[in-house]
């Protein structure tokens, strides 16, 4: 039997010594009736018949396509070794550090990931992660409710809608005012936002660069939702933060988003990583695990997981959150994507997506009948174009030339029907960018 | 020693009743139990309670609760020095480790509550002391 | 100390990704842009690859060692399912593919992975259908709680609370609390179940629900289950079923045949994902067929042709619970680990589990307290308060257990026995490895009578000792942040 290490010789030893004839005994407290009477599930493969198997599912999978898809999860590049690294066994069998002394390796890597989040944010406390950039956004939300005391929130359409889609059915059950303000040429609009902000508003909640991938400054909004009381929760980009102004210079209270662009394949849904990051003064009211740096006895410095009496082990159904299992390895893997790329490296990667998409519109503005649409906006790696007919012909048209040209946006923005969202990566090459503008020119 | 002035409730906070004030804390059983104490929730001033209101919060390493008001009143005043060093709690829990002052509603609500002596009464029967 | 960012060196660095030119500026306004890069380290690649791996030698895996965890499933995880879920073929596909016009036909062998992973977990559990959507096990409970929620909303019931065991993991009050629901504990009885007495006189129209975990965080399995089952069904209430401790009943008992509506599995215990050092995981829910209405979208649906497509059709889902389909890689792994075991397979999973805990049970029974002496399941939990009585109490025979090279049991949990002690051996270890956990365990509670300061001052064997925890919630230290250390706001 597969990874099942004793004999049947070992097994009848260990019947003895617990005193019963056979194992089906040990079964005897489960009444008769209550038995399963056998599982229709085909017998077990081999090692090498699984991977033939599978490796044949793996083929029936397009992963080949020249992507040009976005929308909160990107194509970059990984080190190969980053991947050495996070498959040492030490880490990756390893489970919550629950005992400190002989987990000094994951815990030193999570308070190096908390470091490396806020440096990146601008922000002076994380936690050791969420499950994904939605749920980060959802457990923001309830941080915000738990410092204020209040019961209203307030979410901007350009804001990830598959993330507002999330936040709904989490907070469906729970008594929350959750409104959202419609965006103007592709930023929050402020008149909409001020008209909307109240005394009970706990937080107003924006993505930067949003989900049209346009760049805003959101310290005024910042500021207006101080002068209520509220807090600025902003979601962001982490590869964009090689370049832009951070969160935390924009005097936002928490950061949230998805880190998957630091070193986590795209790998169809998952898994993630949410990370969230936040001032010091709100530390108690954050959810999810946090490790903290204390002494031993001998004054000799370690890691521990601290806080915890914010948790659900202690706090039950009082606890800031539920979490327990989060996405350990993931974090651990965008601290390594952090200091392989390093303090020059995500700059200058991140300027090179900046040059890359940049060059991209222009040759694709260049298209006669595609338009840019939310124009006078600065772009990141992403940006909308209007196209002349509906986008979902143009996408089904340019699958059969291996592109995925991008993200039509009728499905969650009915107005947008003739919008595609492009976003454009490092890994895009110059011949690649060429071929979506001609592709795209025939198809129009 | 359970100091003979004071006035308990069933979980286990103290007050120290002079006139219309009342001082609130926490008993040594109960900072014992917690173990070491990490964090306080100060009470916000000016707060209106009920007796039986969760007044705050408290946090120990491996543990967290809730102390009540043990009399309705209205929190006047907050121990400050707790929030730099919550340990005070745990050495002197009936003197500098008190948490917030009440001013009381209807100060013969007292009565409601135990005495020092059966309140260590009330401790042997539940069996833990 | 040093940090990794403690040994940058400026001006050092490790990994280009591409070589294009840069020369122009930055095509985005200056205002936009921040001032100063963000202080990451600075190292060469061999500099980071000796960071972590020194790293990783402070650390304790299931490939290091016996890592008994109660109800945490520590076995060992197959290598293959690593190497599969890294194919291109899945690494690489972008999850919006099949949200494009024309897109389901490209990721086929994906769905088919969803699908037929959900097919074989409601086998096994006696589900209707399963989603893959929760991303992990509490998730999975929030998911359950939601669903539950979602069901009583339709049918106009009035239900505000569910009712959770005392020995219960602290994931489900919580899970039951953000779904919108009051807590109410139900005791356990002398026999360590559930007190189904005090059940029936709490058990009301108000009641949404049960969660249960089966058999419970003691290893016990009520046989009285399906009486409870019959009980909260009379009130149209739901029940649910934590996965935590399936291990025990692999192929022998299925969940949706004893009273349960609504099932979550831990792929990361039960179906041996790896646990990352605290994740990622995956936690499906499976669900009756009366509340299939409910899943999460998507759903993984096939056509009579047999392709697969996403149904986003469902009026009555409960929404998104996970941006996409899940944790794809890990149910990919799971699925690998299913394929392998096949029917046989999964029945000697279960087998094992439980003699390898009877085993250790027998062994040990005349050393520690045993709160429950009867037959436990795939985890057993002693007391140590005998040993409490002088002076050694079961967070020091964790450590002493960490200098004789093992990885402690669970401590001070389930609540409802004092030093507790969980112990869950899983049936990839051998008898030699439980045999030699076993002569340890003695080996400490023979110390605890002849010399206790020894065990009182573990571990000694450590890069650390015993950490001041107190300190680090006094005053915390949660990150170090370089130059910006100084006067921020």
């Amino acid at each position: 039997m597969p990874f099942i290490a004793n004999t049947d010789a070992q097994r009848q030893e260990m019947l003895a010594a617990v005193g019963a004839e056979s194992v089906e005994d040990l079964f005897a407290n489960i009444p008769p009736e209550l038995r399963c009477k056998g599982l229709d599930i085909p017998p077990g493969l081999t090692e090498q018949e699984v991977r033939n198997q599978l490796a044949g599912l793996a083929e029936h999978n397009s992963s080949g396509l020249i992507s040009f898809l976005g929308g909160g999860f990107y194509d970059h590049f990984i080190p190969a070794a980053l991947n050495t690294i996070v498959s040492r066994s030490e880490f990756y069998t390893a489970y919550t550090p629950y005992q400190p002394e002989i987990s000094q390796g994951t815990l030193q890597a999570i308070y190096e990931y908390q470091s490396a989040i806020c440096r990146l944010t601008g922000m002076e406390a994380a936690n050791a992660s969420l499950y994904d950039g939605g749920t980060a956004v959802y457990e923001a939300i309830m941080m915000s409710l738990r410092v204020t005391g209040r019961r209203k929130v307030l979410v901007d359409d350009s804001v990830s809608p598959i993330y507002r889609k999330m936040v709904r059915s989490y907070t469906s059950n729970l008594g929350i005012d959750l409104m959202e303000t419609q965006s103007r040429e592709g930023l929050p609009d402020r008149k909409a936002i001020a008209d909307q902000i109240d005394d009970d508003t706990a937080a107003v909640i924006v993505q930067n660069p949003n989900f049209f991938g346009c760049i805003d400054d959101v310290t005024d909004l910042a500021e207006m939702v101080h002068a209520r009381g509220g807090l600025l929760i902003v979601s962001c980009y982490p590869i964009s933060l090689g370049l832009l102004k951070t969160p935390g210079e924009m005097n936002a209270d928490i950061v949230v988003g998805e880190g998957q662009s630091l070193g986590m394949s795209v790998s169809f849904g998952g898994p993630y990583l949410g990370f969230m990051a936040t001032r010091r003064k709100y530390l108690r009211k954050m959810p999810g695990r946090i490790v903290g740096l204390t002494v031993d006895a001998q004054g000799r410095e370690g890691f521990v997981l601290t806080l915890q009496a914010r948790e659900q082990h202690i706090r039950r159904e009082k606890a800031t959150s539920n979490i327990c299992t989060n996405q350990g390895l993931c974090a651990l893997t965008s601290l390594v994507y952090m200091s392989l790329l390093g303090k020059q490296g995500l700059a200058e990667l991140s300027g090179i997506c900046a040059h890359k998409a940049d060059y991209a519109r222009d040759l694709l503005l260049k298209i006669p009948g595609v338009t840019i649409r939310f124009p006078g906006r600065w772009y990141f790696n992403e940006f909308v174009l209007n196209l002349p007919m509906a986008a979902d012909k143009v996408i089904r048209g340019l699958f059969n030339r291996g592109l995925a040209a991008g993200f039509p946006l009728g499905r969650y923005f009915p107005e947008m029907n003739n919008c595609l969202l492009v976003a454009v990566t490092e890994k895009r090459t110059k011949e690649e960018i060429d071929f979506l503008a001609h592709s795209l020119e025939v198809m129009l | 020693m359970t100091p003979a002035e004071l006035h308990f409730t069933e979980q286990h906070e103290w007050a120290r009743v002079e006139g219309d004030v009342a001082t609130v804390g926490i008993s040594d059983y109960a900072q014992n139990a917690l173990g070491d104490i990490t964090f306080v929730e100060l009470p916000i001033v000016g707060a209106e309670l009920a007796k039986g209101d969760e007044a705050c919060a408290i946090e120990s390493a491996k543990a967290a609760a809730s102390i009540y008001a043990p009399l309705s009143g209205k929190v006047t005043e907050v121990n400050e020095q707790i929030e730099d060093d919550p340990g005070l709690i745990n050495t002197d829990a009936y003197a500098e480790g008190w948490i917030y002052k009440l001013r009381l509603a209807d100060p013969s609500q007292v009565d409601s509550l135990m005495d020092a002596a059966k309140y260590e009464g009330f401790l042997a029967e539940q069996g833990d002391h | 100390m040093k940090l990794i960012f403690d040994k940058s060196v400026p001006g050092r660095r490790a990994v280009r990704t591409t070589d294009a030119a840069l020369g122009d500026a930055i095509p985005i306004d200056r205002k936009m842009l921040r001032d100063t890069p963000a202080e990451l380290p600075e190292l060469s690649e061999l500099d980071v690859v000796r960071h972590f791996t020194e790293l990783s030698g402070k650390n304790y895996g299931v490939d290091s060692g016996f890592y008994p965890l109660g109800s945490c499933t520590m076995k060992y995880n197959p290598k293959v399912a690593d190497l599969i879920s890294q194919l291109p073929g899945f690494a690489d596909l972008h999850p919006l593919i099949p949200q494009l016009p024309g897109g389901e036909v490209m990721v086929q062998g994906a769905l088919a992975v969803l699908s037929e992973t959900g097919r074989l977990l409601s086998e096994i559990c006696g589900m209707a259908e399963f989603t893959m959507q929760p991303l992990a096990g509490a998730h999975g409970e929030l998911t359950g709680a939601m669903i539950i929620a979602a069901y009583h909303k339709h049918k106009g019931n009035e239900k505000t609370t569910i009712l959770i065991p005392d020995s219960a993991h602290g994931t489900n009050p919580a899970s039951a609390a953000i779904a919108g629901y009051d807590v109410k504990t139900v005791p356990s009885n002398a026999d360590g179940v559930i007190d189904v007495n005090a059940l029936r006189s709490m058990v009301d129209d108000s009641v949404a629900g049960v969660m249960l975990t089966c058999p419970n965080t003691l290893g016990l399995f009520n046989h009285h289950i399906k009486n409870i089952a019959d009980l909260v069904h009379s009130v149209d209430g739901l029940m649910y079923y934590d996965g935590a401790n399936l291990n025990a009943l692999l192929g022998h008992c299925r969940p949706g045949e004893i009273g349960f509506d609504i099932v979550h599995v831990n792929l990361h215990k039960t179906f041996a994902t790896p646990h990352g050092g605290g994740g990622p995981g995956a936690g499906p829910v499976g669900v009756v067929e009366r509340l299939t209405e409910f899943l999460p979208t998507s759903v993984v649906c096939a056509h009579d042709d047999g392709s697969y497509y996403l149904d986003y059709d469902r009026p009555k889902s409960i929404g998104y619970v996970a941006p996409f389909y899940g944790n794809f890689a890990i149910v990919l792994r799971a699925y690998a680990y299913m394929l392998m075991l096949g029917a046989e397979g999964l029945l000697r999973v279960s087998e094992n589990a439980v003699l390898n805990a009877n085993y250790v049970m027998a062994k040990l029974k005349g050393h520690y307290d045993l709160p429950i002496d009867a037959a436990c399941m795939h985890e057993c939990v002693f007391s140590a308060s005998r040993q409490a009585a002088d002076g050694v109490r079961a967070i020091n025979i964790a450590k002493a257990l960490i200098d004789r090279g093992f990885h402690p049991m669970t401590v001070y949990f389930p609540l409802t026995v004092p030093e507790a002690m969980m112990i869950e051996p899983t049936e990839t270890e051998s008898k030699e490895t439980l045999d030699a956990f076993i002569d340890a365990m003695i080996e400490i509670a023979e110390l605890t009578k002849t010399d206790p300061d020894q065990l009182l001052a573990c571990p000694v064997t450590t890069p650390v000792g015993q950490l001041d925890e107190t300190l680090a919630a006094r005053k915390p230290n949660v990150a170090s942040l370089g130059q910006s250390e100084n006067g921020d706001d």
